[in-house]
């Protein structure tokens, strides 16, 4: 059939035609995986990600060939591009999911009541016992006070760039927080240790640990705030000026409440981010096995620094106790971000009638 | 109460750009003052320099002068959020504040500005929102967000929180131009009440919405792309719609231009 002519006695209609059923993508995927699987046995290669890309290819092939045999060209391009994006969100959900199996299952052999209680002091460290008390003691007094640092300072310079900032000040300002965002961690402790430790003669201490992580939020908090400011209409400004009410309490009645959810999340994500460094930490709060709940006086230990440290020592029992401890850390941020999205959720703008 | 505008001499500048040049007009209490003309004439930016929300947008200046019955808005010493609280305003889209409920809305310019006394707070919420034609509709859920009313209705919302702080002038700008007909209706009727007690002045690309609203008309245009707006003429809405004076006003309001 050329395309110029229209063949009336084999097309009745040029809206319907042949169509795949709704169940073939998944087919396909199977077909394929069992393909993969089989050419994978015969060739004799032992490892699921080879089997895996061969699958993957076979799939993407497939489901190209097929759509174009039955449906015609322009739908086979569609269902490609359906099928990489699907392929992609499985070759990034894999390594995450494995990754919070493989923590689980390792971490709960020693994770209980005990391992939270207690801190190192004084256990034979080849030997099963202890806990990380210590470290989750450090990690939330340090992540809390690097958080009660970097949030307001973030929040008044992110409110200077939308509200105020006009003019080359505010370029400046954008541009070295910027510069700020690609900071890596250990300048940021180095930073600290030379200006704190090694100039004004500071002893190590959790609050040095706490500055430096400051430091490092800071510039998330400022980014991710100023997002939040800039979508806010104008109009819900203007609205208020309008009534008379000055610049400063329009900002704090009206704008601040409006994005409140958003700049929730955005903290919280920045301390999510800061709970998991180790470099700083290394440096300038320098590890402990005992408990010490002072942060400005005295070394003390946190969850990142703990798992290093266990994991170095290289014997089963600190394998256990490491493993525990990500366990930890990952429901620490995890709790952190539900947290965040409860709020969110619950400081969201209402239009229920 | 109700206070006359003189203004004379009136030039406003986006940076550079000059949007509206010597504008000199009376706008007399207790009426209603309708602003018609091509979009892009500067109609919004003569009625934003009313209540000095023109220096709001960054770049925003004005020379001339803004005479308030006997006070000059523009001033110096004069503080803009104490005219914004004697000269209200509406904007064209519905803009109630998405966190607050209704009550919350109408009580905002009060609340927000500290100065009220609690007791009052309920009573001036109701006159307003029965000032705006929307008390018997919301009556039973004051405390509901304010987002979650009808188009028409957040409108209605908007006047009420306007004159909930008891301006002198109201300044209205396309307050229709997003409600179906039936609000448009609602809102026109409320200004018919609203003269009684306020300056208003509106905006509005209808010109029935102008022949039926207002008491005087002014007529704005621009000679062409880039050139500042002008104001042509102003006088009773019955002349302006039967016998303008000015050949352009005529040629606009019979849609016979460019």
């Amino acid at each position: 059939m050329s395309d110029t002519t229209i063949d009336t006695t084999t097309r009745a209609s040029t809206l319907q035609q042949a169509r795949l059923p709704r169940w073939a993508p998944l087919g396909l995927a199977a077909a394929a995986v069992a393909a993969g699987v089989g050419i994978g046995t015969a060739a004799g290669m032992g490892n699921p990600f080879q089997m895996g890309l061969i699958a993957a290819l076979l799939f993407v092939v497939l489901s190209y060939g097929v759509t174009a045999a039955v449906e015609g060209g322009r739908q086979a391009k569609n269902q490609m591009a359906t099928s990489l994006v699907w392929l992609c969100f499985l070759i990034a959900v894999v390594p995450l999911l494995s990754l919070i199996w493989e923590t689980i299952n390792r971490g709960k052999t020693v994770l209980d009541g005990y391992f939270l209680s207690h801190s190192m002091d004084g256990v034979q460290t080849i030997l099963p016992g202890g806990g990380a008390y210590h470290a989750i003691l450090g990690t939330l007094e340090q992540v809390g006070i690097a958080t009660l640092i970097a949030a307001p300072i973030g929040l008044l310079t992110a409110i200077y760039l939308v509200e105020y900032g006009r003019g080359r000040l505010a370029k400046t300002v954008t541009f070295f927080v910027d510069v700020m965002t690609g900071i890596p961690s250990i300048v940021a402790g180095l930073f600290i240790l030379s200006f704190w430790i090694i100039i004004l003669g500071f002893g190590y201490s959790g609050f040095a640990g706490a500055m430096a992580l400051a430091i490092l939020m800071m510039p998330i908090v400022v980014r991710s705030t100023e997002e939040m400011l800039k979508l806010v209409p104008d109009e819900l400004r203007e609205a208020s000026l309008a009534l008379g009410v000055p610049k400063w309490r329009t900002i704090l009645k009206v704008v601040l409440p409006t994005s409140i959810g958003g700049i929730t999340t955005g903290v919280m994500l920045a301390v999510a981010r800061i709970a998991g460094e180790s470099a700083p930490i290394v440096l300038l709060v320098f590890g402990s096995q005992a408990i010490n709940p002072s942060p400005f006086e005295g070394a003390q230990s946190s969850l990142p620094y703990y798992i290093y440290e266990q994991w170095q020592l290289g014997n089963e029992a600190s394998f256990d106790r490491a493993w525990a401890a990500a366990l930890v850390l990952i429901a620490f941020v995890m709790i952190l971000n539900l947290v965040a999205r409860g709020i969110a959720r619950w400081k969201a703008p209402k239009t229920g009638r | 109460m109700a206070k006359r505008i003189d203004i004379s001499g009136l030039t406003a500048y986006y940076g550079s750009h000059k949007a509206i040049e010597d504008i000199s007009m009376t706008v007399e209490p207790r009426s209603v003052t309708a602003f018609i003309g091509p979009s892009g004439c500067g109609k919004s930016t003569f009625l934003r320099t009313l209540n000095r929300m023109h220096e709001v947008t960054p770049g925003g200046r004005v020379e001339g002068k803004v005479m308030l019955d006997d006070e000059n808005l523009y001033a110096s010493g004069v503080d803009p959020v104490s005219v914004r609280r004697t000269v209200g305003m509406v904007f064209q889209r519905p803009n109630p504040f998405p966190t607050m409920s209704i009550f919350e809305n109408v009580a905002a310019g009060l609340k927000l500005n500290g100065s009220y006394k609690k007791s009052e707070l309920s009573d001036i919420v109701e006159k307003s929102l029965k000032g705006a034609n929307l008390w018997n509709e919301v009556k039973d859920r004051l405390n509901k967000p304010g987002a979650g009313l009808s188009g028409g209705q957040q409108q209605r919302l908007c006047i009420a929180r306007a004159i909930a702080v008891a301006p002198d002038v109201l300044l209205m700008d396309e307050p229709c131009s997003a409600l179906d007909p039936i609000s448009t209706l609602a809102i026109e009727d409320l200004i018919g009440e609203l003269k009684e007690r306020f300056t208003i002045v509106i905006v509005t690309h209808n010109m029935q919405q102008a022949a039926r609203v207002s008491d005087r008309t002014a007529f704005f245009n621009l000679a062409g792309v880039g050139q500042p707006g002008k104001l042509i003429e102003i006088d009773e809405t019955e002349r302006i719609f039967s016998n303008p004076s000015v050949q352009a006003t005529e040629d606009y309001i019979s849609g016979r231009f460019g």
